[in-house]
Formats: structure tokens, C-alpha cells, sequence
């Protein structure tokens, strides 16, 4: 067990080590110098070549990366050409508002595609089945901001009230929240239902059925223990693509976190901000995939006992 | 089970059939000139009317004809990314599910990284350093679309190639780019055009994501995501510059899901 954990450790920071080469290589991908980006157009040649002294961009590429990776191990991502403030600092200051955002987004659409893969399994080939596939399905196909857009219109006609963007309080939190959910509620539910199908047909479930067992205590006892496992893996997973949805939702409702941050990074070329809030959401995902693996060991006895550690 | 089977990949089929003739013949179908002022009512939306069924926008143009416009250059991005996509997984799921051992682990270990990385937030990064044009959208949706085909193609390749009719050719001394393409390949086409379709839906979604975020093909071509970003600032007064281009991509992701899960869905069982 402790064997297994280790070498998850081992594969997350080797994945952190991997997208710190994709980061650092975007600086090298822009057209513009960053030296005149931070001085502006009119700078004289002595001020630029002070500037990419400062910045270190005089010295050789495998340098520069090395100085890159040392810094970023020490909580140091450069500062942001136009804010003229600490990277860290400003993802750290924006970090709470999408947690909260990304955190109850992730149990809303747990919930959701929980709920519709079990009243999809328990119809299994019924018209409410294939209503909910073609659901889900319709779920997922939404543009995020699209979705999100069509809920600002259809509340701002009905209520004056209601806030339409921006981070205060609990209701602020609802549409973002949906918006931000729907897709991978749709998605969850897919999958539980397949897994679902897959458990109802084994044998260990016509045996249970044969003791007599409810359908409904056989659907929620004992297919369910074996259809939650890859779900769980699937949440920390999916963790990517809320990240690239937490985007999205952020700027439809100008919503003050690391998304919008991105946004206004990419909308800025602000370099190391764009390369901060990347590598950063990678270590985010990095982070809860080793969660979901620890919770792994708790959830599947196989690994707990060391058969597949 | 049985009896059903079909209906989800014809419907998504006719759907996307539907967009090709769409924007196939959308200079025919289309009521105006997607990019010039048709309506009087300029400097100020217009909503649907008999004579623009999905109303105009600030600029005076045809909802209507920019939405029919947009699907050729919507479907021709999401259908170029896809193929670029493919080219890059379908590659590395072959040669590492073929190979398998040292070449296998440091591919699909590289996969995991990629898959690690949220997708839109690199694309956004790539495409803001490399200045959005039609090229650099394409490849950048390219890169960071490719890891789930791998995956699945490795798995498929992995399999076919132990098996005896690729053992044999091996035999009688096949190559082992012989082997891949004339053997392995042919085997993995079924999944492989499944994943297209699949991969057309994440491409369409991509593509609008990143227009909606001012990073799409540039104006004034029509594209569906770009007429929705112009579109959040009138939301209060003209939300039907939002909704239509909107319902258009639902449709064309809608279309390539029901599609291409119907086929798997059928494969599966």
C-alpha cells in the first residue's frame, strides 16, 4: 500500500516536472519580447537590454529553465508584466473564490449524475432510460458559456434582483454553480449508468437477486459498490476539464477567480501570469488526483491488502 | 436492447448531415449577405421579425444568414482540428500499443501528463502566444485534444498485436511499419472512426470556447462562438444575438454525440 502511494507521489511531481517544460516553453513560443512588452514600444536599447538582463533572458535556454524550476519550487512564479505584482500572490488572492466555485460545482454534478445514473440503471431499457441518455447526452454537448449566458437573459427577465455576475454571498454562487456542473453531472451519469449495466448483468447479482433481495436494495448495495469505484477516479479526473470550465463560467459571470485571472493573462499576454495559472492548475489537478488515490486505498480492500500494491 | 439499437446514430446522423448540406449550400439557403448591413434598424439589434426570422444584430446584419454562414467555418475547424487530433493519437496509440514495453510506458506516461493539463486553459496560452489565426487554432486544438484517442487506440493495438494473424505475418518476416499499417491498422479502423465522430463534439466545443473567449478565427468571418462573445454585451436588450448561434452549436455537438455514442454503444454490446 505504502508501496502504491509512493509511486503515485513519484508520478504526480513527474507530471508537475512535465508541464513545467510546457510552460517554460511558452515563453519561448511568443513573437513579442517580453522586454518590450514590460518597457513599452518607445524604450531605448540600453533600458531593453537592462530589462532582459534583469530577467535573465541573456543566458542560455537550459539556464533560464533551471532558474524557472528552482523559483517555482519556492512559491516564486515571476511577476506579472502588467499588474507589476507577485504571480503567486495574485493566484493565491484569487484561489478562494474558485474553489468555492469549483468545489460545490463538482458535488452538484456528483449528486446530479448520481441520482440520473441510478434512476437510469433502475429503468434499465425502459422510455426513462433512453430519456435520461439522450439527457445526459444533451448535457454534455451544452456550450459552458453558451449555457451560462442563456441563464444571465432568462434571470435577468424574470427577477431584478438576482445577482448576475460577480462574488457576493450565496445566491451569487447558484449560476455559476449550474452552469459550471450540468456538463459533467451528464457525464457521470453516463458512466455510473455503463458501469451500472455492466455490474447488473454478473453473477454475484443474479445470487443476490435469487436471496430474494429487492431490486432496489440489490441496485443500491450491491451493484453500487462496484459501479462507485471508477466514478470516484473519474471526479479527480474530470478535475481537468472543470479547470478548463472554471474559465469559462468565470468570464460569462465575471466571477473573481483564477479562471478570469487566465483570462485577462491571455487577454493581456501577460506571460508569467499565463504560465503561472497553467502550471498552477496543474498542480491543483496533480494534487487531486493524489487525493482521489488515497481515498482509492480506503475504498478498494485489493489495495489495502497489498494484492495490487 | 436489441431493439433499439440504431435509432441514437441515425438521428445523429441525419443531424449531421443536416449541417454539411447546410454549409454546403449556405449561399443558396442564406436570405442575406452574412457580412454586410441589410437592415435599416442600424446601430441597433433588432429582434426576429417575418423578415429576419432571427433578427439583426448591432451592425444591422442577418442573424439568420451569419448563423447559416457560420457552420462552414465551424464545421470546417472542428472537422480539420478532428483530423489533426486523430493524425497525432491514433499515431501514438499504434505505436505504443504495438511496441509495448519501454516505447509504450514513456508514450502513454507522456499521454498522462497531457491528460493532466486542462485543455482549454493550454489551448487559450498557445493560441494568445502564437496570435489566433486559422493555422495556429487548428494545430493548438491539435495538441491538446489527442490524449483520449491515444489512449483508446493503445488499448485496441495492444491487443491485436498479439494476436495470430499479426504473429504469422511477423513470421513470414513483415516489417514492423508492415505490420502496423497493413495489420494492426485496419483492426483498429471501427474504433477509430467512432473516436472521430467523438472527437469532432470536443473539437466543435473547443473551437467555440475559444472564439467565445476572443481567441477564435478573426472577424468578420462568422463564426458561432465569435457571434456569442460580440453578443454578452447586448444580453439584457438582444438575447437572441446570443441564443441562435448557441442552439446551432448545441445541435452540431449534439449531432456528433448521438453519433458516435450510438456506434459505440452498439460496438459495446
Amino acid at each position: 500500500m505504502l508501496a502504491y502511494l509512493a509511486r503515485r507521489i513519484v508520478f504526480g511531481a513527474a507530471v508537475l516536472l512535465g508541464t513545467s517544460l510546457i510552460t517554460f516553453s511558452i515563453a519561448f513560443l511568443i513573437p513579442a519580447d517580453p522586454a518590450v512588452a514590460m518597457a513599452g514600444a518607445k524604450a531605448n536599447p540600453q533600458t531593453l537590454a537592462m530589462i532582459r538582463h534583469q530577467l535573465g533572458l541573456d543566458q542560455p535556454v537550459y539556464i533560464q529553465y533551471a532558474h524557472y524550476l528552482d523559483r517555482a519550487l519556492h512559491g516564486d512564479l515571476g511577476r506579472s508584466y502588467i499588474r507589476r505584482e507577485s504571480v503567486t500572490h495574485l493566484i493565491v488572492s484569487r484561489f478562494p473564490a474558485t474553489a468555492i466555485l469549483a468545489l460545490s460545482a463538482m458535488a452538484l454534478a456528483l449528486m446530479l449524475g448520481i441520482a440520473m445514473g441510478l434512476v437510469a440503471a433502475a429503468w434499465r431499457g425502459r422510455a426513462l432510460d433512453n430519456v435520461l441518455l439522450v439527457g445526459s447526452l444533451a448535457m454534455v454537448s451544452m456550450p459552458i458559456f453558451w449555457l451560462g449566458t442563456m441563464l444571465l437573459i432568462a434571470v435577468a427577465a424574470v427577477s431584478r434582483t438576482f445577482p448576475l455576475g460577480g462574488y457576493s454571498g450565496f445566491k451569487s454562487l447558484i449560476l455559476p454553480t449550474v452552469t459550471l456542473a450540468l456538463g459533467s453531472a451528464g457525464y457521470y451519469s453516463r458512466v455510473l449508468h455503463a458501469n451500472l449495466s455492466q455490474a447488473l448483468d454478473q453473477d454475484y447479482i443474479r445470487a443476490a437477486r435469487g436471496k430474494g433481495l429487492s431490486n432496489a436494495r440489490v441496485l443500491m448495495k450491491h451493484a453500487m459498490a462496484n459501479a462507485m469505484l471508477p466514478l470516484v477516479t473519474l471526479a479527480g479526473l474530470d478535475l481537468a476539464s472543470m479547470l478548463s470550465g472554471v474559465v469559462l463560467t468565470e468570464t460569462v459571470f465575471n466571477w473573481p477567480g483564477i479562471g478570469r485571472l487566465a483570462f485577462e493573462a491571455v487577454f493581456n499576454l501577460d506571460i508569467p501570469l499565463i504560465m503561472g495559472t497553467v502550471l498552477f492548475s496543474a498542480f491543483l489537478i496533480v494534487i487531486a488526483n493524489l487525493l482521489v488515490d488515497i481515498l482509492y486505498v480506503w475504498l478498494d480492500p485489493r489495495i489495502r491488502l497489498g494484492e495490487m500494491g | 436492447m436489441k431493439r433499439r439499437a440504431g435509432t441514437m446514430e441515425l438521428v445523429g446522423g441525419a443531424m449531421v448531415l443536416s449541417l454539411l448540406a447546410v454549409a454546403l449550400f449556405a449561399p443558396w439557403l442564406a436570405p442575406h449577405n452574412p457580412i454586410r448591413a441589410v437592415a435599416p434598424t442600424f446601430g441597433n439589434p433588432a429582434p426576429p421579425s417575418w423578415a429576419f426570422p432571427m433578427g439583426t444584430d448591432e451592425l444591422g446584419r442577418d442573424v439568420l444568414s451569419r448563423v447559416i454562414y457560420g457552420a462552414r467555418i465551424s464545421l470546417t475547424v472542428g472537422v480539420a482540428a478532428m483530423a489533426i487530433t486523430m493524425t497525432i493519437g491514433v499515431a501514438i496509440g499504434l505505436v505504443a500499443g504495438f511496441f509495448g514495453g519501454k516505447v509504450d510506458f514513456a508514450l502513454m506516461r507522456f499521454t498522462d501528463v497531457m491528460l493532466t493539463l486542462p485543455g482549454l486553459l493550454l489551448a487559450m496560452a498557445f493560441v494568445s502566444v502564437l496570435r489566433p489565426s486559422l493555422l495556429s487554432i487548428l494545430l493548438v486544438i491539435g495538441i491538446v485534444s489527442w490524449t483520449g484517442v491515444a489512449r483508446v487506440v493503445r488499448a485496441e493495438s495492444l491487443s491485436m498485436a498479439q494476436r495470430d494473424f499479426v504473429l504469422a505475418a511477423r513470421a513470414l518476416g513483415a516489417s514492423s511499419p508492415r505490420l502496423i499499417i497493413r495489420h494492426v491498422l485496419p483492426n483498429v479502423m471501427p474504433i477509430i472512426i467512432v473516436m472521430a465522430a467523438l472527437g469532432t463534439s470536443g473539437t466543435l466545443l473547443l473551437d467555440a470556447s475559444l472564439s467565445f473567449l476572443g481567441l477564435g478565427v478573426p472577424p468578420p468571418t462568422p463564426s458561432w462562438g465569435r457571434m456569442i462573445e460580440q453578443a454578452t454585451m447586448y444580453f439584457r436588450v438582444a438575447p437572441w444575438l446570443a441564443t441562435f448561434p448557441g442552439l446551432a452549436i448545441f445541435y452540431a455537438v449534439l449531432a456528433f454525440n448521438l453519433l458516435g455514442y450510438g456506434v459505440l454503444r452498439r460496438r459495446s454490446m
